[in-house]
């Protein structure tokens, strides 16, 4: 009995650190990489549609475009005081000016939100969407990113 | 620092053990004639434009945080921090007092492609004339013509801080002796894409991407065998990407793919452009797609790093 719990303990144990391994800590590059790289996933799948090289899908627009508007969201979430070293990619300026970080975060989420609501109908208004949308990526690399390689 | 001054200086006291005199002369300010300027005819604004846009002039020379139309009044005011201590970038626009408004072609080509001030004196290579010596002067003309047309503005910049011996501009004329040419960075084979050639005029030229991407020694000369091959960031922390075919990153870009960036800021990932890389790509968005796939196909054409 008690070499049964104590396997179960192991067990559970086991899977916790196999939990924590997937999900990246938050806070950190790992965790803030993962939630960028949701953000262009969906950004490419909308761009393979304006470019032709996918067919117009709906429900595949709708799903990138609460995507990119949820994941911005929650992006600053990963920037909490405290957090400021460890992050080669991420500027200072995050924690210097956070107003303006999160200012940036909100509007490409509104943005995203307000594609959706007036869902682009063919490839040419994907297209534009992801013009109005891109240039928020750019701006807050611009200002916010660090490049390490 | 300490160690990088002090063996300035002694370069500088070798120099001049020399012969001083001899120094002058091999680096006394070298413009070209008058006459080499004289006959290139009314500009081609069109063209003189996208050479704007090629050379980036608006990244350094608007006034800092200035957006939209704003930006094409060349104000200048950036304060360009630098190893060797803070430039502050001149005022490009036309006006007459502030401005470059009273410039002759000579004088606007010869600090383009000489590095040689209106009054004669060396410019300091923080404005990139490394990298412009390689333009057509064709070109430089219809930039010329270009800049006349943008507004003017009346604000007059800061003179650069820079400390001993930094702040002696005949020292320049060292500088210039062991590190400017207008040679080509790279030897290309022998029978290359005229696509490749073009590419290899906007980036060596007047795109000046080697600025960047290149490291440079104590001196602020490029390292040797190190075109194009990443450096560190200047403004900080960071670095500028290896852009070759040995690039981690670029490397693994098809020609397109590079192109595209250039274009839409969107690398193959969906990743975009960052740090001073966004406005580059704003800048070089405005020109025609051969000529970003030009740029594309010589990248591809240098060696790995």
């Amino acid at each position: 009995m008690r070499l049964k719990a104590i396997a179960a303990a192991v067990l559970v144990a086991g899977l916790g650190v196999v939990g924590v391994a997937i999900a990246a800590e938050e806070g950190t590059h790992d965790a803030r990489s993962a939630l960028m790289k949701k953000v262009g996933g969906a950004a490419g799948a909308m761009v393979a549609i304006a470019k032709g090289e996918k067919p117009y899908d709906a429900e595949l627009v709708k799903a990138s475009l609460t995507t990119i508007s949820e994941t911005a969201k929650v992006f600053p979430d990963q920037f909490k005081p405290g957090t400021e070293t460890g992050d080669k990619a991420a500027s200072p300026k995050i924690w210097e000016d956070p107003a303006d970080f999160k200012a940036r975060a909100a509007k490409l989420s509104a943005d995203a939100s307000q594609v959706l609501a007036q869902l682009p109908a063919d490839p040419a208004a994907v297209g534009a969407a992801m013009k109005t949308l891109g240039a928020n990526c750019g701006g807050c690399h611009e200002k916010f990113r660090i490049k390490t390689d | 620092m300490v160690r990088r001054f002090v063996r300035f200086l002694l370069c500088l006291v070798g120099v001049f053990v020399i012969g001083g005199a001899g120094f002058y002369f091999i680096t006394a300010p070298n413009a070209l004639p008058e006459s080499h300027w004289a006959n290139l005819g009314e500009p081609d604004l069109k063209n003189g434009e996208m050479v704007f846009w090629t050379g980036g002039c608006v990244s350094c020379h608007a006034a800092p945080g200035s957006e939209g139309d704003a930006k094409l009044t060349l104000s200048g005011g950036l304060a360009l921090k630098s190893p060797f201590g803070i430039f502050h970038v001149p005022n490009i626009s036309p006006d007459e007092k502030a401005g470059i408004g009273t410039w002759t072609l000579a004088e606007f080509g010869n600090a383009m492609k000489r590095g040689v001030a209106k009054n004669g004196e060396h410019l300091y290579p923080s404005f990139p004339y490394n990298s412009y010596a390689r333009m057509s002067d064709k070109d430089v003309n219809d930039l010329f013509g270009f800049l006349k047309t943008l507004p003017k503005s009346g604000n007059v910049s800061a003179p650069h801080e820079l400390p001993f011996p930094y702040n002696m501009r005949l020292a320049l004329g060292g500088w210039k002796f062991l590190y400017f040419n207008s040679e080509p960075r790279v030897v290309l084979a022998a029978k290359v894409d005229d696509k490749v050639k073009r590419g290899q005029y906007l980036v060596e030229g007047a795109g000046h991407c080697g600025e960047c991407h290149t490291p440079r020694d104590q001196f602020g000369g490029f390292e040797a065998d190190g075109w194009l091959a990443g450096a560190p960031n200047p403004e900080g922390q960071g670095r500028i990407p290896d852009i070759t075919p040995g690039s981690k990153t670029v490397g693994s870009w098809s020609q397109e793919d590079i192109a595209n960036y250039l274009e839409t800021g969107f690398t193959p990932d969906f990743d975009t452009a960052g740090g001073s890389m966004a406005e580059v790509q704003r800048n070089l968005a405005h020109l025609p797609k051969p000529e970003l796939e030009a740029i594309a196909a010589y990248l591809k054409a240098v060696p790995n790093r």
